[in-house]
């Protein structure tokens, strides 16, 4: 699964997941810790958006998870390169399970942008969208700019056959942070809250 | 937390035992609707039971942290998820444990145990003897089942603990009550 690396990205993360999320509607969403979390705050904080701080490797099991039990609701695990290959076998459970519901979207800027920009394996050559599609997902999509993450957005919504996986290749880059709350316990309860059911 | 002296001293095979029965009804019962494995031949039972229950969400996963996720999710979804390991799984759980703890997610692990009882591999004896040391080190209680009645009594106050008081909870079932793994 490893393909010819590509001259890098040079689509702006923030200006990608605001495009992602335009017209989010009722969409769930849970975002890996790092970037991927403080992108989704940026794009607008909500109720229904559950934000990790550590834990890495589990914001697509999460989504699985969520996913499942409630099978009417989309739901987006947003995510990055770095945590989606620590949870690589994750991949496999969820074409196992057959979600259609659940979107899996990989920031991918090919480092560890937290920890120094060292490159990651995707900035190595790995391609994740190519192992989800050998995993069994339904399908894989892969969006280098704007255009291509449009339409993305215009597709999140509709039914699809199983579980899909997007691979948005983003600039290496920091932006300002954009810090989601902290406590767990808090964003837990508003998300169920949310969705309607009891917080305690 | 039971002795061993306990345990009855001709456990029956894990393959006519009675209590994976007792124990899928008492989760049942606690309205589990959703569970996620590593397999364990001590576990084959209940997962066999599992995946006959149309009722049932069941994942099998690649690790077993996985499993901690999954609950957290299916639990921000409404649903009350059971995570089935044995011991060794546990070690793979340590990091994403704070998941469930620092959010106070409702968790239920049923855990076989390995490493203590008529253990034939002493690879399985380092993270057998440290299952519940781990578990303490980051916050998870274990409470420990010796016979099987101790088991389904367990089990049931662990998922009242998990899914009615937020708490992280292990039950561990000791070897001795699983029988001699025939090699």
């Amino acid at each position: 699964m490893v393909s010819a690396v590509q001259p890098a990205s040079t689509l702006r993360r923030r200006a990608a997941v605001a495009a992602l999320l335009r017209d989010r509607g009722d969409l769930l969403v849970v975002a890996g810790l790092g970037s991927p979390a403080y992108d989704l705050h940026a794009a607008g904080d909500s109720d229904a958006n559950f934000y990790l701080w550590g834990a890495m490797g589990s914001a697509a099991l999460i989504g699985l998870g969520l996913a499942q039990a409630q099978p009417a609701r989309k739901v987006l695990a947003l995510t990055g390169d770095g945590e989606q290959l620590m949870g690589l076998g994750g991949l496999a459970t969820i074409a196992v399970a057959k979600p259609a519901n659940l979107v899996v979207a990989v920031i991918d800027n090919g480092h560890f942008g937290e920890t120094g920009m060292q490159p990651s394996h995707t900035g190595r050559g790995i391609d994740l969208a190519a192992v989800a599609a050998a995993c069994g997902f339904a399908e894989t999509h892969k969006a280098r700019d704007l255009g291509a993450v449009h339409a993305l957005c215009a597709g999140l919504h509709r039914p699809a056959a199983g579980p899909r996986l997007f691979v948005i290749e983003v600039a290496a880059e920091n932006p300002p942070r954009s810090l989601p709350p902290r406590d767990a316990v808090y964003q837990k309860n508003r998300f169920r809250a949310r969705l309607g059911l009891p917080v305690s | 937390m039971n002795k061993r002296t306990q345990a009855p001293p001709d456990a029956e095979p894990v393959a006519a035992a009675r209590w994976p029965d007792d124990v899928y009804r008492v989760l049942k019962a606690a309205r589990v609707g959703h569970m996620s494995y590593v397999p364990d031949a001590g576990h084959a039972r209940l997962i066999e039971l599992f995946h006959a229950d149309s009722g049932a969400i069941v994942n099998v996963l690649t690790t077993e942290e996985e499993g901690i996720a999954l609950a957290a999710g299916a639990w921000l979804g409404g649903q009350r998820s059971v995570l089935l390991m044995q011991s060794s799984g546990v070690g793979n759980c340590i990091n994403t444990l704070s998941l469930a703890t620092v959010g106070r997610f409702p968790l239920l692990m049923l855990v076989t145990m390995r490493g203590e009882w008529a253990e034939f591999n002493p690879w399985q004896v380092p993270m057998g003897t440290g299952t519940a040391a781990a578990l303490a080190a980051v916050g998870v209680r274990s409470l420990r089942a010796e016979t099987p009645a101790a088991l389904v009594e367990t089990v049931a106050s662990a998922a009242a603990l998990a899914y009615e008081a937020d708490q992280q909870i292990a039950v561990l079932f000791a070897q001795r009550l699983l029988g001699a793994k025939k090699w």
